[in-house]
């Protein structure tokens, strides 16, 4: 199995699907939150579907938004499984810690293109050193 | 990370269940990021429209907004970010009264808070420009760029729960850009070129916000011809955040943090003319694509973009919807010197307190058939792509050649 730890890291353990792309990240931007897709025509994942994926990206993108519409995205039971990225910013991080869900960043390597999309995956936030795992 | 006595206090709960939550939801994203302890700040600003919040966001400000007085008010002056609505134009928007009632609820719980219902992004033109070194939490990344950078204030980017809680404790994590270590430059844009037109600026602001990748970069401008105003800096501040998801520049010789850099390094270095600027408005298109709809916003206008536009249909008539978006206190200024009568006489509506993209954009499209949107705006342009626009990036005069046209 290999292993990628983080630098930061929050939320609960999860398990599940990657979905991957050397993209950014904004859902206000990038997602169709009421079909729980992304829809912005520019963006690599455009057309699919990010429910209970694990989402693994390049960096945090656009605006402040974000933070407010993950913990909507929640309560409607739409959320991704989690959110990898090479780099985060705060909003990121803001939103996760309000919606609980589990957020990665800061990696040795890209980790776009460390793991393949589709790969099942198990991510440990709690871990004193956090990471994500390929099974 | 530290906490002196009262945040221990507020964190114990012995300040009520939201003070009690902002502490706890603060150590969460400092910890995240290495924050060693919380500053003080002088004032917060927060986004919250409706389209963001949805009923879950709604609930969660409401259930603070039930609790006795001491326990909910604000610590700082606290402003608000521009509305999903506005309400003496939402007919013309074809606004659902479900999204007018969300709007009423949201308003109602932030004014329960203290938050002093602003509704602008252009907080720095028309509200209360921030002081160098001062100690913010900013939401809105236009506001947090134009004010870290023009004015040398300290903000990271606070989303709209981050914003509610440092407006509760009056403090904020201490990491990123209140720490010196991070706003230094972290690359060269060698400017062949100075902009003259707004879009031109937001569209350097755009190629900027791309070549510079993320929030923690931090660009250093070189070249700039003269010093730019702050209709410009609004403009290309805010599309470097949209694009980039910039918090801070420097501009040699202009701002303020660019005058003491003292030796920078051997940083990397982009040159940026002419070419790259209009290439980068070229990508979204061009006149002859038409317009269903034509949107001055994001930022809102300022009173002098008022007076532009104005200007721009004196004897004119708009055949196609032609918007324009400003803050309540640009809009009382401008109703009082007969700029809005001027834009509304030529068949434009004068939008206030909300800022269009962040107003339920899908649903006003699917509503009124909205397809082909013209701006000036590099960063409206970058946003509505997502929501099923299709955004061309034009000057003002070309955005009004075009909505007279027929």
């Amino acid at each position: 199995m290999t292993v990628f730890y983080a630098e930061a890291a929050m939320g609960p353990r999860v398990a599940g699907e990657a979905l991957v792309a050397k993209d950014g990240f904004s859902a206000r931007y990038d997602l169709d939150r009421s079909a729980g897709v992304f829809c912005r025509p520019e963006h690599k994942l455009c057309g699919q579907s990010y429910q209970g994926r694990v989402l693994v990206l390049d960096v945090a993108k656009g605006g402040v938004a974000t933070a407010w519409m993950l913990y909507e995205m929640g309560a409607r039971g739409m959320l991704p499984l989690a959110l990898v990225l090479n780099r985060a910013n705060p909003i990121m991080a803001q939103g996760a810690a309000l919606a609980g869900l589990t957020l990665l960043s800061g990696f040795a390597c890209d980790i776009t293109a460390a793991i393949p999309s589709g790969a099942m995956v198990e991510i440990d936030p709690t871990a004193a050193r956090p990471f994500i795992r390929i099974r | 990370m530290e906490l002196n006595e009262e945040e221990k206090a507020m964190l114990a709960g012995a300040q009520g269940p939201a003070r009690q939550w902002a502490v706890e939801h603060q150590l969460q994203v400092g910890r995240y990021f290495g924050a060693r302890d919380l500053v003080p700040i002088a004032q917060a600003h927060i986004m919250a429209d409706t389209e963001s919040l949805g009923e879950a966001g709604i609930l969660w400000l409401e259930r603070w907004a039930a609790l006795p007085v001491p326990e909910r008010r604000v610590r700082v002056p606290t402003t608000s970010d521009p509305r999903g609505t506005d309400f003496a134009a939402a007919a013309r928007l074809k606004h659902e009264p479900w999204m007018i009632e969300r709007e009423k609820r949201a308003a109602a719980a932030l004014a329960a808070l203290g938050v002093l219902m602003t509704d602008t992004c252009i907080t720095y033109q028309t509200v209360m420009p921030p002081v160098f070194g001062e100690h913010l939490a900013y939401g809105d990344t236009g506001v947090v760029i134009y004010s870290n950078s023009i004015f040398g204030a300290r903000s990271n980017f606070e989303g709209g729960p981050s914003a509610v809680a440092a407006a509760l404790t009056g403090r904020t994590p201490r990491y990123g850009y209140h720490l010196d270590e991070c706003r230094r430059p972290s690359l060269l844009i060698d400017l062949g070129w100075t902009p003259r037109d707004l879009n031109e600026w937001g569209a350097l602001g755009g190629v900027v916000g791309r070549l510079a990748g993320d929030y923690w970069a931090v660009p250093l401008l070189l070249g700039v011809d003269r010093v730019p105003g702050s209709d410009e800096m609004k403009h290309f501040g805010a599309a470097a955040a949209s694009h980039g998801s910039l918090a801070l520049f420097h501009i040699e010789g202009i701002t303020p943090e660019a005058r003491h850099l003292g030796d920078i390094g051997n940083l990397p270095a982009h040159p940026v003319g002419e070419a790259e600027i209009r290439a980068f408005q070229r990508s979204y298109g061009g006149p002859e694509d038409g317009a269903d709809v034509v949107v001055f916003a994001a930022p809102q206008l300022s009173l002098v973009e008022m007076q532009s536009l104005a200007g721009l249909l004196d004897g004119r008539r708009a055949t196609v919807p032609l918007f324009a978006a400003t803050s309540p206190q640009v809009k009382a200024d401008a109703d009082r010197l007969g700029l809005s009568h001027r834009i509304e006489a030529a068949g434009g509506t004068v939008l206030s307190g909300m800022c269009f993209y962040n107003s339920y954009a899908r649903e006003m499209a699917e509503a009124s058939g909205w397809r082909r949107l013209a701006s000036n705006s590099a960063k409206l342009v970058n946003i509505l792509g997502g929501y099923g626009y299709r955004a061309i990036l034009l000057s003002m005069a070309e955005c009004v050649d075009l909505a007279c046209k027929r």
